[in-house]
């Protein structure tokens, strides 16, 4: 099987546009990235570069470590004792893997949605206003007028004025996965991570969750592992290719899916195999 | 702020971690620091002689095997009604099913209450019943005493096993009775983790001994007879004003502390080993 | 199966019922409020005020709660939040080690070292004179005996908090202690209520272990490092002489039946708590 060295990146991504700290690398750029748990090599050599305020959307057949991947944006790997990280990673110019990085500031720029949606165990506005009050925002009101700002931005306030203090668990699954997305989105991140969002939802809440990120990618930028390439299709606008732990493509979408440069892209978008 | 509230927990939750080791070898350390002087083989495998509580010879062989006849029957007859419990609960009942529920709390409250209210309560039984203190009456005490607690261990492992695995056994025709026992080697493991609970909460309790199964000197004979257990021969020596007496009491508790560890041990490591078989 | 289900179920009145049927003979004799609180303890003469034994009971349990819940919770969250999974395994065959321990054991180590602990080194400090045979000393021994069953309870219930939930704290930016604060502990507090209630219910009725180190004395304490004469205690050493007095087996019967009533109510009103915590909060 040939492999390819570097992955083919048809286009540079653009400078980050916060250039105030003069950074100019992309957003989040991964660099000769290995992962190992416990002595198998999950993650090989990864380099890779996430456009800003866009949607990249990570595909790839199951296992081939996507997931893995998306969790060392935020350091989610942090507690689990089997897992070793050598390389770096670069948010905002800055190694997130470097000694020393201290952990919380880095996961409030980025909001994580996971595939089952997880409520925290409070009332519905408790769940959105928790991010905030961690990082010291006090006062009844202020907290109010996020909690209600942000279950706007998702679609949700309508459906759930009346009854902000109930337990979120009893919301059904769909608007549960958007209170995770208000919830995320009220720490003001800069990222969003999604790992498989809506492959737990029905079609129509996966449809929602869809257009809110078509809705906020031009403020956010987004990185979402999708396990559809029909999903990738309609919301993409680059796309990496995963197999066996290595990074064999990337591009943007309409440069991968028309014109894959190597022979296992071009097999998994025909659905040669998943 | 947060960081030092987060180092002043963390210090204390690594200090009463710690605190918990300590005590745990502590208490320990200190029973056979006491008993391990007094243990000879001469206590292990005597009954006590004539003046044995005056410091003169004998051993602890009446509290040995009062102990243990009184755990084995009480553990047959716990099992002979705690396994047909379990079975019906989970597997004729169905799951949602109130009585089953209502049965649940109710074996729930049972294993809450104290010892010692089961002792009253079988002395209660066998003043009803016209018996004297005797073997008898420390089993009625100690099976009440146990059932609840082999009815939740067995419990426990009843509830995981699926449905399916029934009915996967009747579709392929299995008779009622090879359904039991596929059913019966899947809990396998459960119930013997269960004898082992129970036969260490039962042989440790001097509670429910207390007023039942009386003392005696002499290894009972039969049912009828009183008969002396390793708890009550660690506090009624213990009170004595001779320390030849007493330091045999830190023998018996030494013996007791063993076999508990024995049992213990031998709970976790069989329950390892048969879960190999489970789905 | 059904017959021996019913039976079981049968067990639990048939305990209640019969201790109830022995208690009427001093119920009837003296009102139940005379019973409950007076505590003139005088057999011989007819007089049998409970009071004083309930209170023991009661402060000797809430010096156990006080001592052990804390340590426990402690414990449990460091074991299962911050340790490694090796020292989870270790420390669960060590708390598995401590709850098979029988209570007469705790009671010989009590004697051989809480008690001349508190009457040599501790007390100087506050009174003048103890025994070592006292509230504190009780109070002590429980809590080391009732700690295990909770931590075990405990590191199961942690244990089901499901990583996404933790994980979805930490994504958003918060610290393992905040996570730990406000969500896996929030989660679980119907497990952390049913452990305290368990862990209760096993302090009040302990009978040997106390027995042992509380000083077996009626007067009522008037500090913790005086000797005091918890319910199961009394039971268990009178049970002897019940018989030559008339009205004697019956009070101690309705001891006995108190605790079995006390602890059943107990259990029961924490069952029907927890039902409305669950239905409510939909923790």
């Amino acid at each position: 099987m040939e492999l390819m060295t570097a992955p083919l990146i048809a286009e540079q991504p653009t400078p980050n546009a916060k250039s105030s700290s003069g950074c100019l690398r992309p957003h989040i750029e991964v660099e000769n990235l290995n992962l190992y748990i416990q002595n198998n090599h999950i993650l090989k050599n990864i380099n890779l570069a996430i456009p800003d305020k866009s949607i990249t959307c990570i595909i790839g057949p199951s296992g081939c470590g996507k997931t893995t991947l998306l969790r060392t944006f935020n350091r989610l790997h942090d507690d689990s004792v089997d897992v070793k990280i050598t390389g770096k990673l670069f948010v905002d110019c800055e190694d997130i893997y470097a000694k020393d990085t201290e952990v919380t500031h880095i996961r409030k720029k980025m909001g994580l949605l996971a595939q089952r949606p997880c409520s925290l165990p409070m009332s519905i506005i408790d769940n959105v206003a928790y991010g905030p009050r961690i990082h010291g925002v006090r006062g009844r009101r202020k907290l109010y007028a996020i909690a209600r700002h942000q279950l706007n931005a998702v679609g949700l306030w309508d459906e759930v004025k009346d009854r902000l203090k109930s337990p979120a668990s009893k919301l059904s699954i769909g608007q549960q996965q958007r209170l995770c997305l208000a919830r995320g989105l009220a720490v003001e991140p800069e990222i969003i991570l999604g790992d498989e969002a809506t492959s737990a939802l029905d079609p129509i809440s996966s449809k929602t969750i869809e257009e809110l990120f078509l809705s906020i990618k031009d403020k956010y930028t987004i990185v979402l592992v999708t396990h559809t390439l029909r999903q990738a299709k309609r919301i993409a606008d680059y796309v990496a290719f995963m197999y066996m732990g290595e990074l064999i493509e990337f591009g943007t979408a309409d440069q991968l899916f028309n014109h894959p440069k190597h022979k296992l892209t071009k097999e998994y978008i025909s659905g040669g195999f998943s | 702020m947060k960081k030092l509230e987060e180092k002043i927990f963390k210090f204390l939750m690594i200090g009463s971690t710690v605190l918990i080791l300590s005590v745990l070898l502590y208490i320990l350390y200190v029973i056979m620091k006491k008993g391990l002087p007094s243990l000879s083989w001469d206590m292990i495998s005597k009954i006590p002689s004539g003046g044995f509580y005056l410091g003169k010879e004998g051993g602890i062989l009446n509290a040995i095997m009062g102990s243990l006849y009184l755990i084995f029957f009480s553990v047959v007859i716990s099992l002979m009604v705690s396994v047909p419990v379990v079975m019906y609960l989970n597997f004729t009942l169905r799951r949602k099913s109130r009585l089953a529920a209502f049965a649940r709390l109710t074996f729930d409250v049972l294993f809450g209450i104290p010892s010692i209210v089961y002792g009253a309560f079988g002395f209660t039984l066998m003043i009803y019943f016209g018996l004297q203190a005797s073997l008898l009456g420390g089993i009625i005490a100690i099976s009440l005493l146990i059932i609840p607690v082999m009815i939740r261990s067995i419990d426990e492992v009843a509830i995981l096993i699926p449905n399916d695995l029934v009915e996967a056994t009747k579709s392929l025709g299995a008779t009622n009775y090879e359904t039991i026992k596929v059913i019966a080697r899947q809990l396998l493991p459960g119930i013997s983790t269960a004898v082992l609970l129970s036969i260490g909460r039962g042989i440790g309790d001097a509670a429910t001994v207390l007023f039942t199964a009386g003392y005696t000197d002499s290894i009972p004979t039969s049912l009828t007879q009183p008969t002396a257990s390793l708890p009550l021969a660690i506090f009624f020596q213990l009170s004595s004003p001779v320390e030849e007496v007493q330091n045999r009491a830190y023998a018996a508790a030494l013996v007791l502390t063993i076999i508990i560890l024995t049992l213990s041990f031998a709970a976790r490591y069989f329950s390892r080993r048969l879960s190999k078989n489970k789905i | 199966m059904l017959l021996a289900t019913i039976l079981s179920i049968f067990i639990l009145f048939l305990i209640g019922g019969g201790l109830l049927a022995k208690s009427l003979p001093i119920m009837q004799e003296k009102s139940l409020w005379t019973l409950l609180t007076t505590s003139n303890w005088r057999p011989f003469k007819g007089d049998f005020g409970f009071a004083s034994y309930i209170l023991s009971t009661l402060y000797v349990t809430a010096i156990a709660i006080a001592i052990a819940l804390p340590l426990s919770l402690l414990t449990s969250i460091y074991i299962i939040e911050y340790a490694s999974p090796r020292i989870l395994r270790a420390f669960t065959a060590v708390v598995d080690l401590l709850s098979g321990i029988p209570p007469v054991i705790y009671g010989v180590w009590g004697t051989l070292t809480i008690v001349p602990f508190i009457s040599e080194k501790l007390a100087p400090h506050f009174v003048e004179f103890s025994t070592g045979y006292s509230v504190l000393a009780g109070g002590i021994v429980l809590a080391i005996m009732i700690t295990p069953l909770i931590i075990s309870i405990l590191i199961e219930v942690f244990s089901a908090v499901p990583k996404e939930m933790r994980e979805a704290s930490l994504s958003l930016g918060a610290t393992k202690w905040q996570t730990v604060k406000k969500v896996v502990i929030r989660k679980s507090i119907p497990g952390i209520v049913a452990a305290t209630v368990l862990a209760i219910s096993r302090a009040f009725g302990e009978t040997i272990a106390v027995l042992m180190v509380c000083g077996n004395f009626t007067d009522l304490p008037k500090s913790i490092f005086d000797a005091c004469y918890p319910i199961p205690a009394l039971i268990a050493n009178n049970y002897g002489e019940m018989m030559s007095v008339p009205r004697y087996e019956s009070a101690l019967m309705f001891a006995a039946f108190l605790l079995f009533f006390i602890i059943v109510l107990f259990n029961v009103i924490s069952r029907l708590v927890l039902i409305q915590i669950d239905k409510r909060y939909q923790l």
